[in-house]
């Protein structure tokens, strides 16, 4: 069987279709479109992707309602079972608010919503989303968004860095992530959060494809050909 | 029965919105502001059979995020 993927959409997501058409390009597998109301995800995933846009008009916090939509007990039960969790921005935010992932993501600290590529660095490439890169690469991704501003505490950020759980961070001032912090990994290693857009930059025309090596290490790492 | 929940940032926790709000406060002349911290309040009507370990229950899983903000509830 090949590689079979998952793509949530909520109410207000916007690159649900963007998510969907790069993994689908890049792995060649199934993709499967899932409504937030679902009660369960299709059998067999490999990978589920939590999109960006504006889930619920980020009414209350960015991501607070979709976090609690039906569907996402379902993907709590699969990430707790190993399967491939990303969620981009928005998605981000969902997991955060879900509980998948620490910290929370803020109002950026220039107040202002940023859209634009930004230099990356990868943190690590201890993990089935970055082992294509190499530690301390440096990626341009874009990123669009008005609540991207990583907090934890002290204790959890010293903690994330101790696990090797920073996937990647800004390269340059963005939106004031505590520690530049871009992109961070769940204790077990299958559940990414992460600000930028790895699918926007998957081809040439696009502007690059350094977030297409996110998704080729993705399908590596299922160890399913496609 | 009417219920108010105070939803205000943790100390520590930056507040743009409450230094956009500052910063305008002076833009407009009024002196001796030390600072501001924007919250936010949530008002529900609630049946008088709702337990107050409902309303914080409400509180802790969706109304605040702890990680961030803390909430006060206030019954009237």
């Amino acid at each position: 069987m090949g590689f079979t993927a998952a793509v949530i959409t909520f109410p207000g997501s916007n690159c649900d279709r963007d998510m969907a058409v790069a993994v689908e390009t890049i792995t060649g597998g199934t993709v499967h479109r899932v409504w937030h109301g679902d009660a369960a995800l299709p059998d067999g995933l490999d990978f589920i992707a939590l999109p960006g846009g504006f889930s619920y008009g980020d009414y209350l916090r960015s991501g607070a309602m979709a976090a609690r939509s039906p569907i996402m007990q379902a993907v709590i039960e699969q990430a707790a079972r190993g399967v491939a969790v990303l969620g981009v921005c928005n998605g981000f935010q969902v997991l955060t608010e879900a509980g998948l992932l620490p910290g929370a993501l803020l109002r950026n600290a220039g107040q202002r919503f940023v859209c634009r590529e930004v230099a990356l660095t990868v943190g690590t490439s201890q993990s089935l989303f970055t082992s294509g890169y190499f530690k301390d690469q440096r990626i341009t991704v874009p990123v669009a968004h008005h609540d991207g501003n990583y907090f934890a505490d002290e204790a959890t950020l010293d903690r994330l860095e101790a696990e090797d759980r920073v996937a990647f961070r800004y390269a340059e001032p963005v939106n004031g992530s505590q520690r530049q912090i871009a992109g961070v990994l769940n204790t077990a290693g299958n559940v990414l959060g992460m600000m930028p857009h790895p699918e926007r930059m998957i081809e040439p025309a696009q502007g690059g494809s350094d977030g297409r090596v996110l998704f080729e290490s993705v399908l590596r790492a299922v160890g399913v050909t496609a | 029965m009417k219920v108010r929940v105070h939803v205000s940032l943790k100390n520590g926790v930056l507040d743009p919105q409450g230094r956009a709000i500052h910063h305008a406060l002076e833009g407009m002349g009024f002196a001796g502001i030390n600072d501001v911290r924007a919250g936010r309040l949530i008002e529900l009507d609630v049946a008088d059979t709702v337990t107050d370990a409902a309303l914080d229950d409400m509180c802790r899983k969706l109304l605040a995020n702890q990680v961030i903000e803390n909430y006060r509830i206030e019954k009237a």
